[in-house]
């Protein structure tokens, strides 16, 4: 049995079952100092003064800076908008970094923080984006006269088919602001001696920050080490350059020890960088049968307190990615980005594609409430036909690869009983005692592999590729080196899985490397569903070409050709003579003896190095729906059911993938009913803690019902397309469509998220819309 | 997040901790489970100079019957009183309410005394001890005074205890066999309620309403009502009757005022 | 002023004089350097930080080291057998992919352990009730909930080689 596709266990597992794995917090170099931040309270305001001398004189203490003492570099950022390391003058959110202590312990460096005597001129703060477009707004930088940073204004509006459609709609969404809040904060350690730095961090791409603080420190890059171990959960939070990286590697120069920082809850909460936070307004054209004529979409991105390069982009990748699953004639997009006195926004896990999906499953929908159509025949009316790809859309970003978007719904409507469901529906309506029942479904798309060669770059990073090496070591064991960089994804394990397939050499005796600059050769990391499609194919590619040279070592001492040369079982052997065999470890010890391989061959071959490039973003897509329950009384909304068929092509291990999809559901979830970040009118946030930000617990979710097709990727040879994000992605609009649906008897159309009991509830009164 | 220094004194009886607070009065506070103060020490919302610690009294846990009441010792963790079968059988409100704090470890952990003496109207025991006409007693340097519940909570996160006193013991008149209802509506299982009540039936029976008020409060007027023998329904009409119940994040004064109503309904009904 | 504070950890002893402000937690992960137990919130929340008092599951983030002068303290780090052998636990979150980053691993583990001495053969509700006090980003709950139900149904465990198929 092919061991790509297999249920298998994970390698990661025994460690981190144990205690024995290790995260940076756990690492602790002797003469380790401890650095703490002082954090802005307050969202938009001049610092008069800072005043350090009672925190220098708290015991344990070893030093307070600011940036006035650092005179550091504005941080990597959007050229012309680059945050500082530590605010300089002003402060522009709640959390903002403003002076660092660094103490002989934990306790020492907090009691130092709560001894830094900020002196502040506050200014008045805006907090949404209407307040931040509006006339006469206070502005975040009074220098750029606006707090518009961009804004990209559509070609043509077709205003022409709006006016002669038989329907229009105008909806207008909020996709909440949300922090992916992995359970391990950010961390780092820096370690600066003569030999050079040493950065243990908790981050998702490490040759990418290495490249970055060695640039900003003006160091060689073979003198920066940047290691990433053991890593708790990112969702792309930890892409991020947030100052900690940059300061301790500053302050561990400064005093020649290592610099620990491991941030608090509390100042995740804060600091860490946000996700969503996107308005939109919607506007559809559709015919009598639902065929969808026109999209209109203009999305509205709040940046927070400062731009950051990957936030910019979320709009980008949400218009781009607005047409979802079905043939658009006429699309036009526009967005901008907007400054406001809060947590600057980032990639949270889909980035962007939550928000397209929300927006036009949203419209299908609406689309049904008009015509009283069935929300799955409406999609039906739409759907990109299975035989259309690849697809171009009216993104020049987006041409779909495969899928078969039809399919994935009749899967889903094969693992459900909607009937019954509709039928339960209409008879919970009348009687009291039992919940209202509502059923919504969401046919998503979304945009992952990341990416083709300048897709990565665009976001800062030095290339699209991921790295793969392969070293076959004496023994016939085998090491692979790769610069994705998981943080709970399994890649060991799926990497492993594709090496045993590729290289005929037992997964027990293969392992996965990476999360370090010094001993992977390059990298580029873990983001945008792209650790299988783009490293995996790299794994197979690089198995491939060890196994020709593994196969001419073997021909030259078994006096065979190359091509009758076949790998099983952990022996190479000639074709039809099993008796003329060696061992993967005989080959692999020839292959370090001079003496033992082909005149045309040196010493060494079994070690390969390949930057994996992909010629397409993939796409993965998938039917969802969701079934809710409504207590009719409070408002409270339960989900009772959630049903997901996913199509990422080719799985490598269904255990993995299922996991990958459970959490991204549960994300999904979470933003669709539980989640959202908010600020009072003055900028201070109100849900700055696990009591107030409500990430759901075991008994607050569902359990999940899965289906899966497969249209294999026919971009790469593996078939993969990635599944890391789906589940966040497709999601939120189906569990959004199934609270309405269960109201929909009273003309309800639409309900924001999170969709809270409070909020239901008014709508039960009829007291919104 | 780290809490302040402090002076640990651990005390190893009733009367040692007694001692302890004379000597250090408003600089010192009393750690029991520490589910109450520590959050608080951690954030430094209190940062107390000394902390007794009297989580080692081993005599004041202890769940009796006494006859005509219940005694409960302060230091009765929660798991304790939720898993006691002498309260199961004469007290089941409370022990039912027990098993709603928190979530295991915090229950584990937590002191009944402790969560009483914190006083946050958002805790459900305290609406326990209300519908249950509990009294309270109140260690101090001049020996023993009891309270009734309704006197005990006084303001915000403030009860009756004073600095140099201690809660000792909690007894609650047996409910033996009468009706009883909890209830509490939050969006995630281990949150605190957004409106919780506990409903005792009985002769004078009792309703205590959780997050309603800006302390644990009684639903009096519907406690009248459920007295004078109206429906549920006219009862639960009332359960927000005379409360002024916060608006936060979590749900606005209607909202709550609407789930009150709800909630001593279902609390009376199921 | 420090205070002598002395447990036994996983059968072994430690005694230190710590402020008395440490952490149960820190005093587990920075004084006796087992690193197992995590800390993933300020407010008794997540419950990374799971150990064993007494056998009780307790947020060791919401103790004081000095509260647990004195008492026996389990870790992650004390679950497996003498010899290696993975608990029932360890082993149903292996099987059942019960863990994705592995940071609130060791609580979940913990918190796990404790459920099943009260309740050996428990339901998928109160398997979920039961860890409403522990917090997962990664998995959606519901490979932790069959990775309980392994382990219950499993009581002595299955040692499974590393790597091989299920």
């Amino acid at each position: 049995m092919s061991i790509v596709g297999a249920k298998v266990i994970r390698k990661e597992d025994p460690n981190l079952l144990t205690g024995r794995g290790q995260f940076v917090d756990d690492i602790q170099p002797i003469g380790t100092t401890h650095m703490a931040f002082v954090r802005s309270t307050e969202a938009h305001a001049l610092i008069r003064n800072i005043d350090v001398t009672a925190a220098l004189e708290c015991e344990g203490v070893v030093g307070v800076w600011t940036a006035a003492d650092l005179n550091l570099p504005a941080l990597p950022g959007v050229p012309g908008l680059e945050r500082p390391a530590l605010a300089t003058g002003k402060v522009r959110f709640v959390g903002e970094a403003i002076a660092v202590v660094v103490a002989e312990s934990k306790y020492a460096a907090a009691d130092g923080t709560e001894l830094v005597i900020v002196d502040y001129e506050t200014l008045e703060a805006v907090t949404s984006i209407d307040e931040a477009t509006a006339d006469n707004a206070p502005l975040l930088y009074e220098e750029l006269g606006s707090n518009t940073v961009a804004e990209v204004t559509t070609a043509d509006d077709h205003q022409a088919i709006f006016d002669g459609a038989p329907h229009t709609e105008t909806i207008k969404l909020v996709n909440n602001r949300c922090t992916a809040a992995p359970i391990e904060t950010n961390a780092c350690l820096a370690d600066y001696g003569p030999a050079g730095l040493t950065v243990w961090a908790s981050f998702q791409a490490p040759h990418h920050l290495r490249n970055r603080i060695s640039a900003w420190l003006g160091i060689p890059q073979d003198q920066c080490r940047v290691i990433t171990p053991d890593v708790g959960g990112g969702f792309g939070q930890k892409i991020n350059f947030t100052p900690e990286f940059f300061v301790a590697p500053v302050l561990s120069k400064i005093l020649n020890r290592p610099v620990k920082y491991s941030q608090t809850r509390s100042e995740a909460m804060t600091s860490m960088y946000h996700g969503r936070a996107q308005e939109q307004e919607v506007d559809i054209a559709f015919d009598d049968n639902g065929k969808i004529l026109a999209l209109r979409v203009f999305a509205s991105q709040d940046m927070g307190g400062y731009a950051d390069g990957t936030g910019m982009g979320m709009p980008v990748l949400t218009t781009a990615m607005s047409a979802g699953c079905y043939v658009i004639p006429n699309v036009s997009i526009a967005w901008r980005n907007v400054l406001t006195n809060t947590t600057p926004i980032a990639a949270y896990r889909g980035a962007g594609r939550p928000e397209a999906t929300y927006l036009i499953e949203r419209a299908m929908d609406h689309i049904s409430y008009k015509l009283d159509m069935d929300p799955t025949e409406v999609r039906r009316q739409n759907y990109i036909p299975k035989d259309s790809f690849p697809y171009q859309t009216h993104s020049e970003l987006a041409v779909y690869d495969s899928g078969n978007f039809e399919g994935a719904l009749d899967e889903l409507l094969n693992i459900m009983d909607y009937e019954g469901l509709k039928e339960e529906q209409n008879a919970n309506r009348t009687n009291p005692e039992k919940p209202l029942l509502g059923i919504g479904f969401s046919s998503w798309l979304e945009i992952a592999g990341f990416g083709p060669p300048g897709s990565l770059e665009g976001f800062g990073h030095l290339g699209s590729w991921e790295s793969v090496q392969i070293r076959i070591q004496p023994d016939g064991s085998a090491i692979i080196y790769t610069g994705a960089s998981p943080h709970g994804q399994g890649t060991v394990t799926t990497f492993a899985q594709i090496a045993s397939e590729y290289l005929g050499i037992d997964f027990d005796k293969i392992s996965v490397r990476h999360g370090d600059t010094a001993t992977i050769p390059q990298g580029i990391g873990t983001m945008g569903s792209r650790q299988v499609a783009v490293g995996g194919e790299g794994v197979k590619n690089a198995s491939l070409k060890i196994v020709e040279n593994a196969k001419s070592i073997a021909a030259h001492k078994l006096e065979a050709n190359p091509e009758d040369i076949e790998v099983t079982d952990g022996n190479l052997f000639v074709k039809g003579t099993p008796s003329k065999s060696l061992s993967w470890a005989e080959v692999a010890t020839f292959s370090f003896q001079r003496l033992e391989l082909p005149e045309d061959m040196d010493p060494g071959s079994l070690d390969t190095t390949i930057l994996q490039e992909v010629p397409n973003f993939s796409f993965p897509s998938g039917a969802y729906a969701c079934v809710i329950e409504i207590d009719k009384q409070t408002g409270d909304a339960r989900i009772r059911d959630m049903y997901l068929v996913d199509d990422c092509g080719t799985v490598i291990n269904p255990l993995l993938a299922e996991g990958q999809v459970h959490g991204g559901v549960a994300q999904g979830i979470a933003q669709a009913l539980f989640e959202e970040f908010t600020y009072d009118e003055n900028g201070q946030p109100t849900t700055a803690t696990f009591i107030d930000y409500l990430m759901p617990g075991a008994p607050d979710l569902p359990s999940y019902k899965s289906g899966r097709i497969n249209t294999p990727n026919p971009n790469n040879s593996l078939g993969a397309k990635g599944i890391g994000e789906s589940g966040s992605v497709g999601t939120p609009p189906a569990v959004i469509n199934a609270v309405v649906d269960a109201v929909r008897h009273l003309g309800v159309t639409h309900i924001d998220m999170p969709a809270t009991p409070q909020k239901i509830w008014e709508v039960l009164q009829g007291g919104s819309k | 997040m780290i809490p302040a220094k402090f002076d640990y004194k651990p005390a190893q009886s009733k009367e040692e901790a007694l001692s302890l607070l004379a000597e250090y009065g408003d600089d010192a506070k009393l750690l029991a489970g520490g589910h109450s103060l520590l959050p608080l020490m951690k954030l430094r919302l209190a940062t107390p100079e000394v902390v007794v610690d009297i989580g080692s009294v081993d005599d004041l846990s202890y769940i009796t019957d006494k006859g005509d009441v219940i005694a409960i010792g302060a230091l009765t963790k929660h798991r304790q009183v939720e898993q006691s079968d002498i309260l199961k059988e004469h007290v089941p409100l409370l022990a039912h309410s027990a098993s709603h704090v928190g979530d295991p470890q915090v229950r584990n952990r937590g002191t009944i005394g402790g969560s009483l003496c914190h006083g946050d109207p958002a805790s459900d025991l305290p609406a326990a001890i209300l519908a249950t006409r509990a009294t309270l007693v109140i260690s101090g340097p001049s020996g023993d005074r009891t309270v009734t519940s309704d006197d005990f909570f006084t303001d915000f996160w403030e009860t009756e205890v004073k600095e140099d006193e201690l809660l000792t013991e909690i007894l609650i008149p047996k409910c033996t066999g009468e009706k009883w209802g909890f209830q509490k509506f939050n969006r995630r299982a281990q949150d605190w309620a957004i409106v919780g009540c506990a409903v005792q039936g009985g002769d004078n029976p009792g309703i205590g309403m959780v997050n309603m008020g800006s302390t644990p409060v009684r639903a009096a007027e519907a406690e009248n009502a459920l007295r004078s023998g109206s429906s549920s329904e006219e009862v639960a009409e009332l359960a927000d009757s005379g409360l002024t119940p916060p608006t936060d994040i979590h749900g606005n004064e209607s909202y709550r005022r609407h789930l009150a109503k709800i909630l001593v309904q279902r609390a009376l009904d199921n | 002023m420090n205070y002598p504070t002395s447990m036994t950890i996983n059968g072994t002893n430690y005694a230190k004089s710590v402020d008395p402000r440490t952490l149960l937690v820190h005093f587990i992960r920075e004084e006796c350097g087992l690193t197992g137990t995590h800390v993933g919130c300020d407010t008794s929340n997540c419950g990374a930080c799971t150990v064993l008092l007494d056998g009780d599951a307790v947020k060791s983030c919401t103790v004081l080291a000095v509260q647990a002068n004195n008492h026996q303290v389990t870790t992650v780090e004390g679950l497996a057998s003498e010899n290696g052998a993975f608990s029932p636990v360890q082993e149903g979150f292996r099987q059942e992919h019960g863990l994705q980053c592995g940071y609130c691993t060791p609580g979940m583990l913990m918190a796990a352990t404790a459920l099943l001495k009260e309740i050996p053969k428990p339901t998928e509700e109160e398997i979920r009730q039961n860890l409403e006090g522990n917090l997962c980003r990664c998995t959606g709950y519901e490979m932790i909930v069959r990775s309980v139900q392994w382990a219950a149904d499993n009581p002595d465990g299955v040692p499974v080689a590393i790597g091989e198929n299920s």
